[in-house]
């Protein structure tokens, strides 16, 4: 990143360049070079969007109910696994609907590294992402031999295959009554994530599970951030446009769609992990047969309705999606949903809240997908280029 | 030496019989599995997209041919074939509605087109019929029949039938009808089709019209019997999934062919593991299906029956 300092300080350093622009010279946020185009925050609205947003970070815990943080938690949860499926989906065209058993494997290490093995957070936290990276290179290359809607169902397979692992090892798993990973250790050097104590206040468990689950938000997409700017991530997209002619100008196949195999297996190892922390306990039948199955859309559902191909379009997906099915099951009293749901036995209504969340649910996919498919992000992609480019239409 | 000594002696557990029914009930169980892959293969001929809401046509299919035949009181065969014809209206409308708007786009965004249609409808139907197992009503009920020292079951003999007979149906239908003709041409080469003055718009809906009805009859044969009907019979099209990506995306043949091994595999399967390979744990006959089709795709990525894609530079 050194060679950003050559043209741009040229427009940003002086003080009166800044008030007026100077006839001639390109708006001072114009990226004229390679470098400056690739940066994350390229603008000083972003650089300003940022340091708020790290101030919410921080002072959400102290303003929110638990009931709302934990929600929140959930939806980062969710997140960091829909971060590394956009990648593998929106980035890398490889459609797969077996994300739910990469998340199964995060959760059952957190249960056994965490319990059984007593080791520490950290630890075993990268277990379990190594261990979704490992799986991630193996189921990988059957996406070399099989294309589009075939490498769909056969992940639907590992969906199956791997709920029956997960019900029936027991040793490891706890076979179908499933293993607990409330116990295992929750603390970073002096940061007990259990229950943190930060200069003599002592925040509670939600609030401190906020924390540790949104700084691990921030992380994967930060990574996601740099391998979609960077040449793996112009390669991912070269595959997934057309894979023939990526290959042909260069691209190695294999290289790509087994790494976008790995770091999303990766992404929802670790999701799954911290999913087992908030749960406290694994369920054998979360993560497969069709439960898992739904886990699996639901990720995918997540990407379609944030934003297919970016990374901050993953992070709105989760929040809108599992935030909004907590929502709709908390507040079924609502002024507006109460004639529609029916809360308890002899409430007036037509559908149960379940229902009407899957009724939600598939609407919300069908709608995005008819009238904006490239979701929220896209929404305010354009809402920005709106105002970027003011008075201008484009 | 020994080896054989032990087969021979846990073979006396499972005698021939035994063998032979279970070879009777996994066709039965198969003609289920090729009757809804059916519906699957002539929509993605047809338009090259796998539905996913083939599930919930089949759910729709078995609440409607109850709700005729025991809500309303008419005779079953008439409940069928309403619930058959519903299912064909189904289909068409789902397709002019929603389907026809993303025609060309990726698989992926068809594929979750139908994910999202699927939620809808089953829970819609959830809502209407209510969660609770009911009884489908059918004449065929858990009778059965003897013959040779067979026992088999009257339901599934009706499957067989009703299979074979969709089957002959297609046979004729695509070999013989003018819209056959236009559909296996549009299948082909959708462009040439439409020089050809075939309207791609009305093979699109009668493909889907025609998966929509096929599926009320799947929908039927599976829960009829001791299976009581219940919104998780539409889960079971998920098996189908195997079967017919093992016979290939594209062949209705192959549906039929992918939905016997399935069903043959799945109840060898519960009939062998325990004895046999006991280690795989229990109720492993619901996952076999999907381990055969994993195999079987690697060896054969495009099913046993499918078109080889050609990749073209």
């Amino acid at each position: 990143m050194a060679s950003t300092t050559v043209p741009s300080r040229q427009h940003g350093s002086s003080a009166p360049s800044r008030r007026r622009r100077q006839a001639g010279r390109p708006h001072r946020n114009l990226a004229l070079d390679h470098a400056r185009d690739l940066r994350i925050l390229r603008s000083p609205l972003a650089k300003a969007g940022a340091v708020l947003l790290a101030l919410v970070y921080l002072a959400a815990p102290a303003n929110l109910t638990d009931v709302t943080l934990f929600a929140l938690a959930y939806a980062g949860v969710y997140a960091i696994g829909a971060i590394g499926l956009n990648l593998l989906i929106g980035f890398t065209g490889q459609v797969s609907l077996g994300h739910a058993t990469f998340f199964g494997v995060g959760a059952y290490s957190a249960a056994y590294f965490g319990v059984q093995r007593e080791l520490p957070l950290l630890a075993y936290l990268a277990i379990a992402t190594g261990l979704g990276l490992l799986l991630g290179l193996v189921i990988g290359p059957f996406a070399l031999r099989l294309r589009g809607q075939y490498l769909a169902v056969v992940t639907i397979g590992l969906v199956f295959l791997g709920g029956h692992i997960f019900s029936n090892w027991e040793s490891v798993t706890g076979g179908g009554s499933g293993a607990p990973v409330a116990g295992a250790d929750l603390s970073v050097g002096p940061l007990d994530f259990g229950e943190l104590e930060l200069g003599g206040q002592i925040y509670t468990r939600e609030q401190s599970l906020f924390w540790l689950v949104w700084a691990l938000v921030a992380l994967t997409a930060l990574v996601a951030k740099n391998i979609t700017r960077t040449r793996p991530g112009r390669a991912m997209q070269a595959v997934r446009d057309r894979d023939l002619s990526a290959e042909v100008i260069g691209v190695q196949l294999a290289r790509y769609k087994v790494g976008a195999f790995a770091v999303a297996g990766a992404m929802a190892a670790l999701a799954g992990a911290l999913y087992g922390i908030l749960q406290g306990f694994v369920n054998a039948d979360e993560f497969g047969g069709s439960v898992g199955l739904f886990l699996s859309i639901t990720f995918v559902a997540m990407i379609i309705v944030g934003g297919v191909g970016t990374v901050f379009g993953s992070i709105l997906g989760a929040v809108l999606v599992e935030y909004g099915d907590t929502f709709i099951r908390e507040n079924n009293d609502l002024a507006l949903l109460d004639p529609i749901i029916i809360a308890s036995a002899g409430d007036s209504g037509v559908v149960s809240s379940g229902e009407f969340n899957g009724i939600v649910f598939g609407l919300l996919i069908v709608g995005f997908l008819l009238v904006e498919p490239r979701g929220l992000a896209a929404l305010w992609l354009r809402l920005k280029a709106y105002f970027t480019s003011w008075p201008f239409s484009y | 030496m020994t080896g054989r000594a032990v087969n021979t002696a846990t073979l006396a557990a499972i005698d021939g019989n035994d063998v032979l029914e279970t070879f009777v009930s996994g066709i039965a169980v198969g003609c289920k599995y090729a009757l809804v892959a059916l519906g699957f293969v002539i929509i993605f001929k047809a338009t090259g997209v796998i539905n996913f809401a083939q599930a919930s046509f089949v759910l729709v299919g078995a609440y409607l041919t109850y709700n005729v035949s025991q809500t309303w009181g008419a005779n079953f065969y008439v409940a069928l074939l309403a619930a058959m014809a519903a299912g064909f209206v189904l289909g068409v409308v789902l397709e002019e509605l929603l389907l026809r708007r993303l025609i060309g786009e990726a698989p992926f965004t068809m594929i979750m087109l139908t994910i999202g249609i699927l939620y809808v409808i089953d829970n819609v139907v959830t809502a209407v019929w209510g969660p609770d197992n009911l009884n489908l009503g059918d004449p065929w009920g858990i009778r059965t029949v003897e013959g040779g020292g067979l026992t088999v079951a009257v339901r599934d003999l009706w499957t067989m039938g009703l299979t074979a007979a969709v089957l002959a149906a297609f046979f004729l239908f695509f070999r013989y009808s003018k819209l056959g003709l236009a559909m296996r041409a549009t299948a082909l080469d959708q462009e040439v089709a439409l020089a050809q003055g075939i309207s791609a718009r009305s093979v699109f809906m009668v493909s889907w019209g025609i998966a929509g009805a096929v599926a009320a009859l799947a929908g039927a044969t599976l829960a009829a019997g001791n299976v009581a009907l219940q919104p998780g019979v539409g889960l079971i099209a998920l098996i189908a999934f195997p079967a017919m990506i093992l016979g290939g995306l594209e062949s209705p043949l192959g549906a039929v062919v992918g939905g016997l091994i399935i069903g043959l595999v799945q109840q060898f399967t519960s009939l062998l593991a325990p004895e046999y390979f006991d280690w795989v744990g229990p109720s492993f006959e619901q996952v076999s299906p999907y381990l055969v089709m994993v195999v079987i795709l690697l060896v054969r990525p495009y099913g046993l029956f499918g078109t080889k894609e050609v990749r073209r530079v």
